[in-house]
């Protein structure tokens, strides 16, 4: 254990800073906004008669009245008007004033309100971002056309976004190809410290892999299988956390009637499920103190619809990925992003004999931190997992028939 | 389009001001009780009142239905009117068409709003679908911002400068000096107007309305009940009324009157020149140097030019806001949509609240209302002048 590891130096009983979110009210036409642009969607609606693109959001054209679907649409704006917003009777956006929001005209046709990139001011070309607020809901952000605007680095932007430079990330399972590339990645994006969680050694030739080279890495016991482990490595945590990625879960091949092993699905479920559950409860409380936490995790894309050939790790992905969505839906009150990266076998021991496309865990690590970093609610990794989320999102009952035969 | 019947028979009457509170521990349905009571004062009894015309913010979960019960009210005709500031003008041309066709005989038109310490950031939260879905999570500046941006696009596209913006307001204090009614009566320089603090650039302190509690009230009957009861009143000479005018400008320049300008004067019969007062919406200065331009009071893009040459003050060339208007008399919600035609009728009655202009008889009231989403949708204009 290294000495590197921050500690917050604070008296227990001092008060502790409130964080708020934006406003939280929306309609439901909104409410579909905001899930495409948790998925990195830039989408609007667009009339199937007239086709003309619409915002904000309706219920119906409002040129001809005929239906309205959502379209991916070009992300280019001008600025019209902009101001500089000092006085509000909002929490949240009182805590960061002054806010600079403007009204841009949208390449794709309608006009919108949007948050301002500091680079920008009237009759600049622009780039549009849809975002997801600390609340989770969709918000357009104007950034300069030209050049790379990094969010993060931007005063407004970096609410948009989890920054991941300087900051302290857990990985709960640091021990696997996942979570050793996903470690070596935050390294290398500049993480402030990364505590590498180490489940119970399996076999001699793991205790190789608990050595980390890098200052800034620290690792610390970790069985989420065990609730007195998970309290342990948070109380030796104690200081200021704001990112957890989940890398754990327990891969194995069977079936149910057939090479059933209830024992590889007991421990599925222990470690995907159940770990999950132990894992965010004890991560809630230091998350909602940070001024940008994000819990992430890497499910597989068979939680979406069963490979009957891994039943145990499909049904217990499939819980994962609905315990996800509940701590998500509880996060959102305290400014928290919950973010699944969807990924499909991985190449690494648990998928030996599964064939071709898998996806390479430095590459999954890459993915990750530009999950963060733009904000995203759900991003797929991999050919693998575009592909079966793709195929899910047309017709569930379709992919899930078509998987197994 | 058909020409349109002129308001013959009937009359307005009886304007009534509840006198504002910066924060009111009452209800809407009590600003709006004193208001009938004021009504009542020129010797109605309620039993007299067939028709009832009612707008407000604050009255939630009754609208007028509610209301008439509270109030205990019977009436044959019976309107609730949602559109803020637009809401007076449109309330007397409803009520009107009711008494000239004989739906109604004596139209009580009241608007009243309350001012609880929380009521301002309420109200916004729940405005509209495009503003919770579109404009709020947007800074939650309010219209300040909404204002702010149409402000800055407005100044860019006809040069005006922040100074002329500061003459509306400063004429208008001066008006409101002589009002013993308005929440802001002190002297305001050009020069407090541009060392005030920004609130949303390019949008300071003096450019904003105060919220408040009040209520504003005035009858619409026939010219024979009026004199019956020895009521003075005016008659309606031209009203107009649009709602989402030129929905295709990315930015509001202009408003609604653009597209009804010439049916309003055709309509009235007489031209801007003839008019003796001016009660124009003044949410911000903005916009009532939009309508300066959009009735016709001079050419669009011209509004600096015209400040800058106009005295607006009570005995000026165009007396403006004679009152003080909301950016000093206070904005009590939808009332703030009436004060207009109240303080218009006043003055070609001759009955002022504070100084009179000197030989007023007609007034053009001129109303602007509800931003659903970046620009106010509603907007609405009459000429009224005083029966003699």
């Amino acid at each position: 254990m290294t000495a590197r590891f921050r500690r917050e130096k604070r008296d227990p009983l001092a008060r502790a800073v409130e964080r708020h979110v934006p406003p939280g009210l929306r309609s439901r036409a909104m409410r579909a906004m905001s899930a495409r642009a948790g998925q990195g969607h830039f989408a609007l609606q667009r009339c199937l008669e007239c086709r003309a693109v619409t915002y904000p959001p309706r219920d119906i054209c409002p040129h001809c009245w005929s239906e309205l679907a959502w379209e991916d649409q070009a992300r280019g704006a001008v600025v019209l008007s902009e101001t500089t917003i000092r006085v509000t009777t909002d929490l949240y956006f009182r805590d960061h004033l002054p806010w600079r929001m403007g009204k841009v005209a949208l390449d794709a046709g309608p006009v919108a309100l949007a948050h301002l990139h500091a680079g920008l001011k009237a009759g600049d070309r622009a780039e549009m971002k849809l975002v997801l607020d600390k609340g989770g809901n969709a918000a357009l952000f104007a950034a300069p056309a030209a050049g790379d605007p990094a969010m993060p680095a931007d005063v407004q932007g970096r609410e948009f976004v989890v920054p991941v430079k300087d900051r302290t990330v857990l990985v709960s399972d640091g021990r696997n190809a996942v979570g050793r590339a996903l470690v070596e990645a935050l390294t290398a994006a500049g993480a402030g410290c990364v505590v590498a969680g180490l489940p119970p050694p399996a076999r001699p030739a793991d205790a190789k892999g608990e050595q980390f080279p890098a200052p800034m890495v620290r690792s610390v016991p970790l069985d989420l299988t065990d609730s007195r482990s998970v309290s342990e490595c948070f109380a030796r945590l104690g200081g200021p956390l704001d990112i957890v990625v989940n890398t754990a879960r327990f891969v194995r091949p069977g079936g149910i009637s057939r090479s059933a092993n209830l024992i590889d699905q007991k421990k599925a479920f222990d470690i995907g499920a159940l770990g999950f559950s132990r894992l965010a409860q004890a991560a809630a409380p230091l998350l909602v103190r940070r001024p940008c936490g994000a819990f992430v995790d890497i499910l597989s894309v068979h939680g979406l619809a069963p490979d009957a050939g891994f039943a145990g790790l499909s049904a217990s992905e499939a819980a994962r990925y609905s315990l996800l969505q509940s701590f998500r839906h509880e996060m959102r009150a305290a400014g928290v992003r919950v973010s699944a990266i969807f990924a499909g076998p991985t190449d690494d021991e648990d998928h030996q004999s599964v064939p071709l496309p898998k996806v390479a865990p430095a590459r999954l690590a890459g993915e990750l931190i530009k999950l963060l970093e733009a904000g995203q609610e759900q991003r797929c990794v991999g050919d693998f997992a575009v592909d079966a989320m793709d195929r899910w999102l047309d017709d569930p009952a379709l992919y899930s028939r078509e998987k197994n035969v | 389009m058909r020409a349109r019947a002129s308001y013959d028979d009937v009359v307005v009457c009886a304007p009534v001001t509840v006198p504002y509170e910066r924060f009111s521990r009452r209800s809407a349905h009590w600003w709006t009780g004193k208001a009938m009571r004021g009504l009542a004062a020129t010797g109605f009894k309620p039993s007299d009142f067939d028709g009832f015309c009612f707008a407000s913010f604050s009255a939630a979960p009754d609208s007028a239905v509610g209301m008439v019960q509270h109030l205990g009210l019977t009436p044959r005709w019976l309107d609730h009117i949602p559109t803020g500031g637009a809401s007076g003008v449109m309330a007397l041309r409803r009520a009107a068409r009711a008494v000239q066709c004989g739906d109604a005989d004596i139209v009580a038109c009241v608007a009243a709003d309350t001012n609880h310490l929380d009521s301002y950031r309420q109200i916004l939260t729940g405005f509209s679908r495009f503003s919770q879905d579109a404009v709020y999570p947007y800074g939650f500046g309010g219209p300040n911002a909404t204002f702010a941006l149409i402000t800055d696009q407005y100044m860019r596209a006809y040069g005006v400068e922040r100074e002329d913006f500061g003459r509306l307001c400063v004429a208008q204090r001066r008006n409101a000096g002589s009002n013993p009614l308005a929440l802001h009566r002190k002297e305001l320089t050009l020069d407090d107007y541009l060392r005030s603090r920004a609130i949303c650039d390019p949008v300071h302190l003096y450019d904003c309305v105060m919220p408040c509690a009040g209520a504003e009230a005035f009858i619409v009957t026939t010219p024979e009940i009026a004199a019956r009861r020895n009521l003075p009143g005016a008659r309606v000479r031209a009203t107009i009324e649009r709602h989402n005018a030129y929905p295709e400008d990315p930015v509001q320049l202009r408003g609604g009157w653009a597209v009804d300008v010439d049916a309003l004067w055709t309509m009235a019969g007489i031209g801007p020149d003839d008019v003796d007062v001016l009660e124009a919406y003044d949410d911000y200065p903005v916009i009532v140097a939009m309508q300066l331009e959009d009735l016709g009071f001079c050419e669009k893009g011209s509004a600096a030019a015209f400040i800058r040459a106009t005295n607006f003050e009570i005995d000026g060339d165009l007396p403006l806001n004679t009152n003080g208007g909301q950016l000093s008399a206070g904005q009590a919600g939808a009332a703030g949509g009436f004060q207009n035609v109240t303080e218009g009728l006043r003055q070609v009655l001759r009955k002022p609240l504070g100084a009179q202009v000197p030989d007023a008889s007609v007034a053009a009231i001129s109303g602007f209302g509800l931003v659903n989403y970046d620009r106010g949708v509603c907007t609405a204009a009459a000429i009224i002048e005083a029966c003699r």
